[in-house]
């Protein structure tokens, strides 16, 4: 019988057939965490007694949602993060130099690896071809310790999808016109499986996008077959030896395939407070927005700044708004510095924040006030999710938000050119 | 037998709700964390609820975040059990790894308030304020293994590893 993509990583991690259903203990190629869900595993982990780390080179903490930290406490938890990394030997990403899934994505995943991180959106790691999947503290304390973990192999949804975007429709439009489709439990369990002409053109910043979303539709991986667009992104990361070719078999079983027509789709934005809760950009009319928040391991990219500048280039934001840009990287930084990007967003009255989470999480750098409307490239719009429950985020694509901060008002971008 | 009153919620009760990123520097203090608990479901719910007592929500119960600090904080608050329609996936492994039962039944027939008991072995909730029966799905057997040693920690000490295929 024919393998979903997620059966044949799997299997081949495995060295045996297995098949949707079935629970396994895997090892893990990756392991990490971030500086809010660190602090519990290192104290899991110290408090337990396991001993070494299984492979120290590849167990990785992340400090990128306090980046730098606002407030003591959260000082004082990158302090424990840093020397559990010192004593131990684990790799540390320190403050400033970005997002886990966009690092893991540039400088750690390879195709066909395992990757568990406590962090929900782990799942962005799926665009290059690996099996990863967002974990609680404890899980990822015992990968630290034993080098493996334990699945039940998913179920598998394909979305299958053809033809071309139009101008200023993006991969994040689609993932989010998925998600209202199927809703935000319509994966749960399953693995989301991506293919088809539009999904081999797209480029690798369009595959993370959709892959960083497809745990809010549930699922427990977002996966795309790997091809010569992943072995160009290893290869311009110095990784090209790490390359490898993995897709899913002709005759897979699938739960359920659907089919996308991308030239059919239009700028997609969720409404409060649910991911679920789409409608189409130019059915907002005049809804006012405060704040433009434009960064996020969904869409905190080069090639989301790209397309932002494009729209904002010799323009002023509105009044009304202000505009937080916040790189996923350092790299992204520095690319989009040499780009010129950095200067577009500033002379149009943006603001640009260190690489990081920024105000994504609610923790700082941009958390709302009582009864103002966020517009964010981020993947998330629950209740109180930019720190305050009084407030309300929509989301949508860079082009979204581009378009959105020159009127202050939820914008179609095809309408602004 | 698990015994204690309904707190009844919704449907995609995100772990936002539960315990909100704005309060993220309180997570190495969990004590004080977990006096937010649901805070931003219903602000009364921490100082209403009592040992025993649990936590009735709808559809995709803790869409959200891995934060293993939402079924932490929820054990924290006496809550003996998690009924929903459905739970999100981390949450529902989160809950386990925490020796926090986490239970699918239809949970449409419990109202706000009901007396409950809980019967693990049998698999059936009693509603005692209705006098109803409802079964609740059975746990996976790898899992119960962890629930049973109280959680996931303690399991991984005792066995020093997975002894679940
Ligand atoms: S950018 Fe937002 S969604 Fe991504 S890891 Fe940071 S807090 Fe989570």
């Amino acid at each position: 019988m024919g393998k979903t993509l997620a059966e044949k990583i799997l299997s081949q991690k495995l060295g045996r057939d297995v098949s949707a259903g079935e629970i396994v203990v895997s090892p893990v190629d990756l392991a990490f965490v971030q500086d809010t869900t660190g602090p519990l595993t290192v104290r899991e982990y110290q408090a337990s007694g396991f001993g070494a780390i299984a492979d120290k080179r590849r167990s990785v903490l992340f400090l990128d949602h306090a980046a730098p930290s606002p407030n003591a406490q959260l000082s004082t938890d990158h302090l424990l993060l840093r020397s559990f990394a010192r004593d131990t030997g684990c790799v540390i990403s320190d403050v400033g130099a970005g997002v886990c899934h966009q690092i893991v994505a540039e400088s750690m995943a390879r195709p066909g690896d395992i990757v568990v991180g406590a962090d929900s959106h782990t799942v962005t790691a799926g665009a290059m071809g690996a099996f990863a999947t967002g974990m609680g503290s404890s899980d990822v304390a015992v990968a630290f310790a034993l080098g493996k973990t334990w699945f039940r192999v998913p179920e598998t949804i394909k979305i299958e999808v053809k033809n071309k975007f139009q101008q200023f429709v993006t991969a994040k439009d689609l993932i989010l016109h998925v998600i209202g489709m199927i809703g935000a439990d319509g994966a749960t369990y399953k693995a989301l499986e991506f293919g088809g002409k539009t999904v081999e053109s797209m480029s690798m910043s369009g595959r993370l996008t959709i892959a960083n979303m497809a745990v809010e539709a549930g699922a427990k991986i977002g996966v795309f077959p790997s091809d010569q667009t992943t072995e160009k992104m290893l290869r311009e990361m110095g990784r090209a030896e790490q390359y490898r070719s993995i897709s899913p078999d002709k005759d897979a079983v699938y739960e359920r395939v659907i089919e996308i027509d991308a030239s059919e789709l239009e700028p997609t934005v969720s409404r409060p407070h649910t991911v679920d809760n789409t409608v189409l950009a130019k059915d907002l009319k005049g809804v006012r927005i405060h704040q433009v928040f434009l960064g996020t391991c969904t869409n905190g990219r080069l090639e989301d700044f790209a397309l932002a500048a494009s729209i904002l280039r010799n323009k002023k934001i509105s009044p009304d708004t202000r505009l937080v840009v916040a790189p996923a990287s350092k790299r992204v930084l520095l690319q989009a510095m040499d780009a010129g990007y950095m200067r577009i967003f500033i002379e149009a009255g943006g603001m640009i924040l260190p690489p990081g989470c920024g105000a994504c999480l609610g923790v700082h750098q941009g958390v709302l006030g009582d009864g103002e409307a966020c517009l964010s490239t981020a993947n998330r719009n629950f209740k109180g999710r930019m720190g305050n429950p009084n407030s309300f985020v929509y989301l949508g694509s860079p082009a979204t938000a581009a378009a959105t901060a020159l009127t202050g008002m939820v914008t179609d971008p095809r309408e602004v050119l | 037998m698990l015994k204690g009153k309904a707190f009844k919620f919704g449907d995609d009760i995100s772990t936002d709700l539960i315990v909100p990123g704005r309060l993220v520097h309180l997570r190495s203090n969990l004590p004080e964390l977990a006096k937010h608990v649901l805070e931003d479901a219903d602000p009364t719910f921490a100082a209403r609820v009592k040992p025993g007592d649990f936590v009735v929500g709808g559809n995709n119960f803790g869409l959200g975040s891995s934060r293993e600090h939402a079924p932490i904080v929820i054990k924290m608050a006496g809550v003996s059990a998690v009924l929903a329609k459905s739970f999100a996936r981390i949450f529902f492994r989160n809950a386990i790894n925490r020796g926090l039962p986490v239970l699918i039944c239809d949970t449409d027939q419990i109202k706000e308030g009901d007396e409950l008991e809980v019967d693990m072995e049998a698999g059936i909730v009693h509603d005692v304020t209705n006098d109803v029966n409802l079964t609740f799905k059975p746990i996976p057997k790898a899992m119960l293994a962890i629930l049973d040693e109280g959680g996931l920690i303690p399991y991984i000490q005792k066995y020093g590893d997975f002894k679940i295929e």
